[in-house]
């Protein structure tokens, strides 16, 4: 358990403004679903999808409300899975006077509840790294991070400037860190401690020995940054410890099968192929309870992916291709767009196909797929698109649309929290700062 | 004594200090020096050192999370980097695996200096020997009794636990590679007593600073006696240490790794060109296209000991049977480089001609005279360019079935008529226009959709017609070697020069052009002053975020 009291108290002398009773930590552990067959519970897991580069808002935002909108041009890809999904519209990042920091503000504003000052700066920890450190200390991993761009650099999961958890690229290699030889099987029928792990941990807790002396030696920020790596080796630390102990079964886990060393890149035929095996194994790194919290990246912000052919990458084109004066639209720029909204349903479908207690792996989840921009010609960082899929442990409604009609974008942030269990009552800063969640998504 | 020696040498370096004010133009000025900084050994640094220490039969296999690039370069970057609970899984994995390799009984007679009374039984002496052996060459310092005392103890535990002494030793060696000492340079500072009231570097992270900088390594043994010594402290026994490293065949592979981060290499990681577009592109031309620009610096600046300015117009360069077919030019030998000269007349000279440059600053399926322009404005010259307005409107440029629009020129002239964008267009394009004779990697092209290309254009006053006359001019403008310095002493120091140095880099700017723009003779004018030592406290922490911290890990 590391939302710890300071980190916490920290949070709110930096003006997230969250109103915490503190007795209320406790619940942060108990986030739970419904019980497998076996009377264990299902844990709930988050986990965020996200693409760049946007949409044509014309096009996609729906007009009704409720469960009953219709299906726009541009959700026809999501359509499929329309019952397991909710659809966010016209909701805003406000910049509070700062500059727009093109492919930046708007996906940072969305994650962190606060437009940043500079680019490539944030000061507060994005959202699915306050909903890890709240309920993901209980997993080998606090969270996961995945690309189909072949850029580990593509991740928008950040604790700090400095703090950006990498993602990973290759299906091989997070195949092998997931289900390598240092995983064990949750359902095998014996289970006995590995002594070396026993000595690992042991030896590993020697590394953070001299922690107040290197600490004393270094600048205030200098200081926060040791903080942090002290803060990693102590993860590691409570990975080999779980390790040590018998895993609960999890009838959903099987382990999947080891993926082909294919190429990685951004070509889109490639990044379609290489998301769908990542997923995959993502659906059963969850299953077998190796994380809770994940973040897929399937374009980078400022979207690098090409095509075979085509001598602009998918960025480029929504600047410079010329708007097809009869379709209305940037016809090729909106092909890679609607690529990518069909490769969130694909994702969505791959964890509804996992079977778990009553329902599916999907109903246990809460994951929440947006961009960077609305219209990405102009960086418009008003509408964002933000999709939601999963049930929540059947906390959440799914198959609406819910129009923002301008109100801050933190409103779906904060909901997110709330569901997973953190004891916020408010979100962002301010004119982005909420204490209004979507009830209407509730159940 | 140690004491005596130095006050004779201070004495003779003040002489020598007043005699060069005649001989080599003014003395150094006065610094109050930079804020000490906290760096994350970079990727290239890890393996360099993991070779020196161990050997270069060590396999350092695994991935090392990005680098973020700081004020332009991943050096700087790296004062900022934290290490993620990912990236510190890769650096556990990365110690075992080290540190396996290192105890393995084929390598035992090489890498242990002592054996063990029992194979099986804990050995304080002996893993004593062999972790302040390694200890001291990781961390850059000897290891002080209790941290020694700690990591044998760590030694003994894991004897016990595993029953085996070389798995013992190996598991207190793997942590000696994850320990912050290990994976962080951490400046050390103490008093200046030649300076009341200032600090600078101590000896230690003096030898870090002079080894990276000049070999992009962790010191030797020969610079940490010198530290141990005292001689750091010294003009001469400074003098003696930095010559000895600018003789050494390894400056080549410390002055490859600035251009490196200079000439912003790591974007070649993820560079991927369309395969119908550039059928010629592949890994092994974007990796010898890097080797190429290397080579034609190391050649210039050390081999040769030219002018830093000369890059820009050399016709001196390297190639190979990768890079032949795109220049045009016949490699007779299967493997390996063959020195090239381009003839006079040849739309080629200078580092912006090579594949390297004009690949790496272009679009996947384009060329781009924009981020062309850019990367020489920023990168050359040291002038950063404003990001660009977010709601900007390219519909005046969009329409590539205009037979007007058919050049990159014409496409981006119109596109300047917006007035937002033509401030910063300005200053970008007409650079990048003359290097429109390189496509999208670097291939020489007359014409561009069937129109004639016109690679004029203007730098700061200067015009010029082609990219020949483009490198003259950035040859002769006067920020191009500026820019060098201020990169370098970045690079060196991992900050931008402030105020306070504005004097001492004008000093420096003021050799360099003296000595004709020898790199070699920059890299020994930062090692040999004081500026370059000198240390600033670091801020006071600030209210909310040290102070907290300061407090304990606090697991809850």
């Amino acid at each position: 358990m590391t939302l710890t009291r300071r980190r916490v108290l920290r949070g709110i002398s930096r003006g997230i403004g969250a109103s915490v009773a503190m007795p209320l930590l406790d619940c942060m552990l108990n986030a739970n679903g419904t019980a497998l067959a076996s009377g264990a519970p299902i844990p709930l897991r988050f986990g965020t999808w996200f693409w760049g580069c946007g949409m044509n808002p014309e096009r996609w935002n729906p007009k009704a409300t409720g469960a009953g909108y219709e299906i726009t041009p541009e959700l026809k890809p999501v359509e499929r899975v329309r019952p397991q999904i909710n659809v966010l519209s016209k909701f805003n990042v406000l910049l509070d006077g700062k500059s727009n920091f093109v492919h930046y503000s708007g996906n940072l504003g969305l994650r962190t509840g606060q437009a940043p000052a500079q680019a490539e700066q944030n000061e507060l920890p994005t959202l699915d790294i306050l909903i890890a450190d709240a309920i993901g200390t209980s997993t080998r991993f606090r969270s996961l991070e995945l690309t189909a761009t072949g850029n580990p650099r593509h991740s928008y999961s950040r604790r700090s400037t400095s703090l950006v958890n990498p993602s990973e690229p290759s299906p091989l290699a997070f195949y092998t860190r997931l289900f390598g030889p240092d995983f064990q099987d949750p359902n095998a029928a014996d289970f006995k401690p590995d002594p070396g792990v026993i000595v690992r941990r042991s030896v590993l807790s020697s590394v953070s020995e001299d922690r107040a002396r290197v600490m004393n030696q270094v600048g205030a920020a200098d200081r926060s940054r040791l903080d942090e790596y002290f803060t990693s080796v102590r993860q590691l630390e409570q990975q080999l410890e779980l390790q040590l102990q018998k895993p609960p079964p999890a009838e959903a886990c099987k382990i999947p099968e080891k993926p082909a060393d294919g190429p990685i890149g951004q070509d889109i035929a490639v990044s379609l192929t290489n998301h769908k095996v990542m997923v995959e194994l993502l659906a059963m790194a969850l299953a077998c309870n190796q994380t809770k919290v994940f973040n897929m990246v399937f374009s980078d912000s400022a979207s690098s992916l090409t095509r075979a052919g085509t001598d602009m990458t998918h960025h480029s084109l929504t600047h410079e291709e010329l708007i097809d004066p009869q379709l209305g639209y940037q016809p090729k720029a909106t092909e890679f767009h609607m690529q990518a909204l069909g490769a969130w349903a694909t994702f969505v479908e791959v964890l509804a196909a996992v079977r778990e207690g009553d329902g599916t792996l999907l109903d246990n989840c809460l994951v929440m797929a947006h961009s960077d921009t609305s219209f990405a010609k102009m960086h418009d960082v008003l509408g964002i698109p933000v999709m939601l899929a999963g049930k929540a442990g059947g906390r959440v409604k799914t198959g609406l649309h819910i129009a923002g009609n301008g109100e801050p974008i933190t409103r779906i942030g904060l909901t997110l929290q709330q569901v997973m269990g953190l004891p916020v009552d408010r979100w962002g800063t301010g004119a982005m700062q909420t204490a209004k969640p979507l009830s209407e998504l509730l159940a | 004594m140690n004491k005596a020696r130095n006050r004779v040498e201070a004495a003779i370096a003040a002489l020598a200090l007043l005699l060069g004010i005649t001989a080599c133009g003014p003395a150094e000025p006065g610094t109050a020096g930079a804020p000490s900084v906290v760096q994350r050994l970079t990727e290239a640094q890890y393996r360099q050192t993991i070779a020196d220490v161990f050997g270069d039969d060590i396999r350092v296999a695994g991935r090392f999370e990005p680098m973020v690039r700081k004020d332009g370069l991943v050096q700087v970057g790296a004062g900022a980097a934290a290490v993620t609970p990912s990236g510190f899984e890769q650096f556990d994995r990365l110690g075992r695996s080290i540190a396996a390799q290192l105890v393995a009984p084929e390598r035992r007679s090489r890498t242990m200096s002592c054996k063990p009374q029992s194979d099986t039984a804990p050995d304080d002496a002996c893993a004593g020997q062999v972790l302040a052996k390694y200890g001291r060459l990781l961390f850059r310092r000897p290891l002080s009794p209790e941290e020694l005392a700690a990591r044998i103890a760590v030694a003994n535990a894991a004897t016990k636990g595993s029953g085996s002494f070389y798995e013992g030793l190996r598991l207190a060696i793997s942590t000696e590679l994850e320990m912050p000492e290990f994976l962080f340079r951490i400046d050390a500072t103490e008093p200046d007593p030649d300076r009341p009231g200032r600090l600078r570097l101590n000896a230690y992270s003096k030898a870090s600073r002079l080894s990276f900088l000049f070999w992009n390594t962790a010191p030797d043994d020969a610079l940490l006696v010198a530290a141990e010594r005292g001689e750091l402290n010294s003009r001469n026994g400074l003098a003696r240490q930095v010559d000895r490293m600018l003789a050494s065949a390894r400056l080549a592979s410390g002055v490859r790794s600035f251009f490196v981060d200079m000439l912003g290499y790591e974007g070649f990681e993820t560079l991927a060109k369309d395969s119908m577009i550039y059928p010629a592109f592949n890994p092994a031309v974007a990796g010898d296209a890097q080797e190429q620009t290397l080579r034609t610096i190391v050649d210039l600046l050390l081999t040769q000991k030219g002018d830093y300015r000369d890059l820009f117009t050399t016709r001196k360069t390297f190639v190979d049977r990768v890079l032949g077919p795109i220049y045009y030019v016949p490699v007779a030998p299967k493997h390996g480089w063959i020195s090239y000269e381009f003839p006079e007349g040849d739309p080629r000279a200078g580092l912006l001609s090579q594949i390297s440059f004009a690949a790496l600053y272009s679009h996947p399926g384009q060329s781009s005279p924009t981020l062309r322009g850019k990367a020489v404005r920023e990168v050359f010259l040291c002038q950063k360019v404003p990001a660009p307005p977010a709601n900007v409107n390219f519909t005046v440029a969009q329409d590539t079935s205009n037979p007007e629009y058919r050049t990159a020129r014409a496409r981006l002239t119109a596109h300047r008529t917006n007035p937002t964008c033509a401030g910063c267009h300005k200053i970008m394009d007409p650079i990048g226009l003359a290097l429109e004779n390189f496509d999208g990697i670097g291939a020489y092209r007359a014409d561009e959709n069937g129109a004639p290309i016109d690679a004029s254009g203007e730098l700061d006053g200067v015009h010029f017609s082609n990219a020949i006359e483009l490198g003259r001019a950035i040859h002769d403008n006067p920020a191009a070697p500026v820019c060098l310095v201020d990169t370098l002493y970045k690079y060196a120091s991992g900050h931008s020069a402030g105020p306070a140095q504005r004097e001492w880099l004008q000093w420096l700017n003021g050799r360099f052009a003296a000595q004709g723009y020898r790199l070699m003779d920059l890299l020994r004018d930062i090692a040999l002053s004081e500026g370059f030592y000198a240390v600033t406290p670091a801020p006071a922490p600030t209210q909310n975020s040290a102070i907290n911290d300061a407090s304990g890990r606090g697991e809850g």
